[in-house]
């Protein structure tokens, strides 16, 4: 069973026929549970794919199925994490978290009557990613990495089916994106929710994911894709054997053949 | 380890300044010192030059007739402030709602803007006479002149507050399914509360030159109209005295508004009291 079907995709940004095509004739199929990564030279479309898919652009021509229905708008039964936090600075870490809550039905109708079983879910969910303690500081008072850690809680309180992470680790640095690597596989692992993470970090898709796309340059489409045979839990290690190596390696260059092809 | 030991054992002594020299007793104490000071150089002034009082009345003579005449200036007062209040609260209600109407769509926001630029621009004192045609000389024109004055800088800070929403903060809603009311209610409407506290500090000032405006030109009661009386019969230090009164309301107008933001805005003013705090 597919929980996102793409077929045939194209997205073009401004209303005339000179406007940026950024995706062209995209197909794409993610099975229910499968963390999948979309990995491809800069300004391909990986994040016009992601606003596609969850429904905030509706695409120019093809299909969009998510969960067996036709994509018409926002999709509530999906968590989003950006490359940026994007946590509402007059919000404490905890109120930030339990935000989708307030929006997505039917936590919605249901939050006040059950306010206290809500607020032990978000506490129990920023304990798993580190941040204990830090329920009552605001967004200002938390390192980068803290930020981006409560961003992905924020992406899974609602337990969305489909987590769509728009390159949530691009800016940090490699020892915090590494430990992030290590939470997110862990909260995978806990409740397989179908995850599409989209990055340029060819490690970070290796390790992560149960299969990784690769999109040519603008206009988009998938050139590639590589499954990823590692069994889970993954360690850090995993992506210095000879195996992932490999995998890099191979990925790497259809991404150079697809930044010259463009050129 | 050993090593770093002179370094570590001894933590710095920092002797505390005497109370006077402290900062923070000097952030509270220095405006009082300049108003102090402004009223000994105007005495001195007045006194070296033998200024004459219905030129220029020392503050001494102003105080005294504060005081002779403290009954009405009190009653008048007090007339002035609540037509100044009504005015500021009208103008916050107007203020506010025009603001998220107008904010919140591209649309409205350019149509409706250069109107208000246009209605902005008339002096006010020119629509008293007109606002005294349709409603007579009274406390009616007084309070219409203050909201009228008091409600564009609120509205306009409430509706750019709300404009300017980052895309990002807004994906963050709609990835979410969230109607554009929900999005107003959790991320523009908080947003441009900073914008709307700063705005307040400026109307509550506007709303006091509106209501003593109209008072000077149509009404029979409040400080504009007293001091009208006070200086067509030569009482100049009675009319400065009515200055000093409005002055006063208005800086404790200010405070009150500037208590309030504080209180509901702290993380948009998070660098200033950090630094307040880190130096106190």
């Amino acid at each position: 069973m597919h929980l996102v079907d793409l077929d045939r995709v194209s997205l073009r940004y401004g209303e005339d026929a000179d406007g940026t095509l950024a995706l062209h004739g995209t197909t794409l199929q993610v099975r229910d549970g499968e963390f999948v990564a979309v990995v491809g030279p800069s300004g391909c479309g990986k994040s016009t794919l992601m606003k596609v898919v969850t429904g905030l652009w509706p695409p120019t021509a093809g299909a969009v199925i998510v969960s067996g229905r036709a994509v018409t708008g926002p999709l509530s039964i999906a968590g989003m994490a950006f490359q940026n936090p994007t946590l509402l600075p007059w919000r404490t870490t905890l109120a930030n978290v339990m935000l989708p809550l307030e929006i997505v039905q039917p936590h919605c109708s249901r939050l006040r009557r059950e306010w206290a079983a809500y607020l032990a879910k978000a506490r129990d969910l920023l304990a798993l990613v580190g941040l204990k303690g830090f329920e009552d500081h605001f967004p200002w008072q938390l390192s980068g990495g803290m930020q981006q850690r409560a961003s992905l809680c924020r992406a899974l309180i609602h337990d969305p089916t489909l987590l769509m992470l728009d390159e949530p680790f691009a800016s940090l640095d490699m020892f915090t994106r590494e430990e992030l690597w290590l939470v997110l596989q862990d909260l995978w692992l806990a409740r397989k929710p179908t995850v599409i993470l989209v990055t340029h970090d060819l490690r970070e898709a290796v390790f992560l994911a149960d299969r990784v796309l690769v999109m040519s340059a603008r206009p988009g489409r998938i050139i590639a894709e590589r499954a990823v045979a590692s069994s889970r839990p993954r360690k850090l290690d995993m992506t210095y054997e000879p195996y992932s190596v490999g995998l890099v390696h191979e990925l790497r260059e259809h991404i150079s053949a697809a930044r010259s092809g463009a050129t | 380890m050993a090593t770093t030991g002179i370094l570590d054992d001894t933590p710095p002594v920092r002797r505390r300044k005497p109370f006077l020299l402290r900062r923070k007793t000097l952030r509270h104490i220095l405006p009082w010192v300049v108003i102090v000071g402004i009223f000994l150089i105007w005495e001195a002034v007045v006194r070296a030059f033998e200024i004459e009082q219905f030129v220029l009345p020392a503050p001494s003579a102003i105080f005294a007739s504060g005081w002779q005449w403290r009954e009405p200036i009190l009653v008048n007062a007090w007339q002035t402030f609540m037509t100044t209040a009504i005015g500021f609260l009208l103008a916050v209600a107007v203020g506010l709602l025009a603001g998220i109407a107008i904010g919140s769509s591209t649309l409205v926001y350019d149509s409706f803007y250069p109107a208000l630029i246009g209605f902005n621009s008339i002096p006010k004192v020119a629509v008293v006479p007109i606002l005294v045609i349709w409603f007579g000389v009274g406390t009616i024109p007084a309070i219409i002149t203050a909201f009228l004055i008091a409600f564009f800088p609120i509205l306009v800070n409430v509706a750019v507050g709300i404009a300017t929403v980052e895309p990002e903060l807004q994906d963050v809603l709609r990835a979410l399914g969230a109607s554009r009311w929900q999005v107003i209610r959790k991320v523009g409407l908080p947003r441009s509360m900073p914008y709307f506290f700063a705005s307040l500090k400026v109307a509550i000032t506007f709303a006091f030159v509106g209501t003593i405006v109209a008072e000077t030109v149509a009404a029979n009661k409040g400080i504009g109209n007293l001091m009208l009386v006070a200086s067509s019969r030569f009482e100049v230090p009675l009319a400065f005295a009515g200055l000093l009164v409005t002055s006063v309301m208005g800086i404790g107008m200010y405070l009150v508004c500037a208590a309030i933001e504080r209180r509901m805005t702290g993380w948009a003013t998070r660098g200033a009291d950090a630094m307040l705090r880190g130096q106190g």
